[in-house]
């Protein structure tokens, strides 16, 4: 995106909320629409086949990327991540959930992953049990034995939208096994960061959206382990998830299809797989390397250049942590601090960030959010800390 | 390309580091709060109303500087006028903050005629937040705050 703001090129340093999408991806998206666009699933013709092979051949790709065991037949199609959470919730909870039984998720969750589960306490008398985020805004686990009581289900994210700490999701799944339960995983803000393996995490879901991993709005995914998959009831009804419609009723399709109802973003999927292989491309583990890197820079810059003024929401150090900072400036509210930045042409996001618990634990009603992508550069935090200079002047 | 210093006029910065008519009103004052769920601001407009005269009024809350100035703003605009021209003085000011079709890439106008900015006073410091459209519902929170208990108390 080249666009210019206020006379500066555009800093851009929300990828938290969206990520900057890579021309390839772009074309994969054009070439549908002025090749092969038809529905999927439907015709017979050519264009039908070779949309439905795009959507098909995305959900391979998608299997591949995250080394899902069972392959396409565990890749489901969603609008996005929140889409995915309220599948899940609907779907499996509704039918595997009694009242009382638990879900565990956590204090550091996006609405995605707490509202669903909430509707669910509503209609199915579940209840939902938060772990505790401690003062180094880390998970507190110390007492997790005395939390997994009654657990059946741990939904916790694999990185935090607002403090950047990466949760030990191999430690969660090894515990919620433990204790019978299952384990799903947001996975938003770290699938695009560094590498997924299903597998070697040992989980059961996990959820995310394509356009923060340099994909296309409008779609994403749910994985789920197959044999838990085939167990889940319908979620949505419609064209496309069922065996048979008579009068009398319906039978729902087997596989990710029943629970795809309608005609699924289709484009958007070419978009998707391409945007996997920009990323595998450029490597996850070097992307991962890459990030830590500039994220080390500007915590070292932050810390140094403001006197205390401008506090982290988030671990001080790149141990275990991604590249979402979340500022506290001293006096000055985070919207005025975005509006300041903006003038510099500077992206960030002020705001709750859809975590309102946790911003309620810290005592903030908001920070100012920078993220980083792979594309970003060390001048974007020398842009970044010129115009928070600016601002802490402003308001004095 | 809006200019910053359209929004944080010097009127709006004084307003927010030193707001005026901060506090509560104890009963019969009647309360009402009021949420900017998008950004976490909140305020709780305080109304003590006699006789079709808002004696009183006071804020309490927390917000950027943009609702800060525009509820202090409003307090001083309103207190001690007759609810006619408080609800008179609210439409006004919602129709200054009001953003019309097909503006994007083109600086947003205030369409509010001179007179009503005149009207205004101190308000119009306001004006330039409509160029800023994102932050038109930081300015307007107060008011349609103040809105509510008008509605409320009247019935
Ligand atoms: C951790 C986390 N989970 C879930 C979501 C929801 O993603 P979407 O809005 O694409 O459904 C977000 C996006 O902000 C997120 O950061």
């Amino acid at each position: 995106m080249q666009r210019v703001i206020n006379d500066r090129p555009i800093t851009y340093l929300d990828s938290g909320a969206s990520s900057l999408t890579p021309r390839s991806v772009i074309e994969a998206m054009d070439r549908y629409y002025q090749h092969h666009h038809a529905n999927v699933h439907r015709g017979v013709y050519q264009t039908a086949n070779e949309a439905t092979a795009v959507y098909e051949g995305a959900r391979a790709r998608t299997a591949r990327f995250l080394n899902a065991p069972g392959g396409s037949e565990e890749i489901v199609f969603t609008k996005n991540a929140t889409e995915a959470f309220n599948l899940l919730a609907r779907s499996w909870g509704a039918a595997f959930l009694s009242p009382g039984d638990v879900v565990l998720v956590s204090e550091m969750e996006h609405h995605a992953n707490i509202v669903p589960w909430f509707q669910l306490r509503e209609s199915h008398g579940v209840e939902v049990r938060f772990i505790p985020v401690d003062d180094d805004f880390r998970l507190d686990i110390s007492r997790i034995d005395e939390l997994m009581r009654g657990v059946k289900l741990v939904s916790v994210t694999g990185m935090s939208n607002v403090l950047g700490t990466i949760n030990p999701i191999h430690d969660l799944a090894e515990m919620a096994h433990a204790h019978g339960a299952l384990i799903a995983v947001d996975g938003a803000q770290s699938v695009a960061h560094s590498s997924t393996d299903v597998v070697a995490l040992d989980v059961d879901f996990l959820a995310f959206s394509a356009h923060k991993m340099l994909g296309p709005t409008g779609l994403g995914v749910l994985w789920a382990r197959q044999e838990i998959l085939s167990s889940m009831p319908p979620f949505l009804g419609g064209g496309g998830m069922i065996k048979d419609v008579s009068v009398n009723g319906f039978t729902a399709t087997t596989g990710p299809s029943r629970f795809e109802a309608g005609t699924p973003p289709i484009a958007e999927t070419a978009g998707l797989a391409a945007a996997l292989t920009y990323l595998e491309g450029l490597g996850m583990d070097n992307i991962a390397a890459y990030e830590k890197e500039l994220t080390g820079d500007a915590l070292t810059r932050l810390a140094l250049e403001f006197n205390g003024r401008v506090r982290v929401i988030g671990p001080s150090d790149t141990l275990d942590r991604g590249g979402v900072i979340s500022l506290d400036v001293e006096g000055v509210h985070p919207h005025d601090v975005a509006q300041v930045l903006d003038q510099f042409g500077v992206c960030v996001r002020p705001g709750h960030h859809c975590a309102k618990p946790l911003m309620k634990r810290f005592g903030l009603a908001a920070t100012a959010r920078a993220s980083y992508g792979p594309y970003s550069l060390v001048s974007d935090t020398d842009v970044l800390l010129e115009a928070l200079t600016h601002a802490v002047t402003m308001f004095g | 390309m809006a200019n910053l210093d359209d929004l944080y006029r010097e009127i709006i910065l004084d307003h927010y580091r030193s707001p005026r008519n901060r506090g509560e009103l104890p009963p019969p004052a009647h309360h009402v709060e009021g949420f900017n769920p998008l950004c976490g601001d909140e305020i709780v407009v305080y109304v003590l109303i006699d006789d079709g005269v808002l004696v009183d009024i006071k804020l309490t809350g927390h917000g950027c500087s943009i609702s800060q100035a525009s509820s202090s703003l409003m307090s001083g605009a309103v207190k001690g006028k007759t609810l006619e021209q408080v609800r008179d003085t609210i439409a006004t000011f919602k129709q200054l903050m009001t953003v019309h079709e097909g503006q994007l890439g083109e600086p947003a106008v205030a369409t509010s005629p001179d007179a009503d900015l005149r009207r205004l006073g101190e308000l119009a410091a306001l004006a330039g937040v409509v160029k800023f459209p994102v932050r038109i519902k930081c300015a307007t929170l107060a008011w349609n705050t103040l809105a509510q208990a008008l509605d409320e108390t009247s019935t």
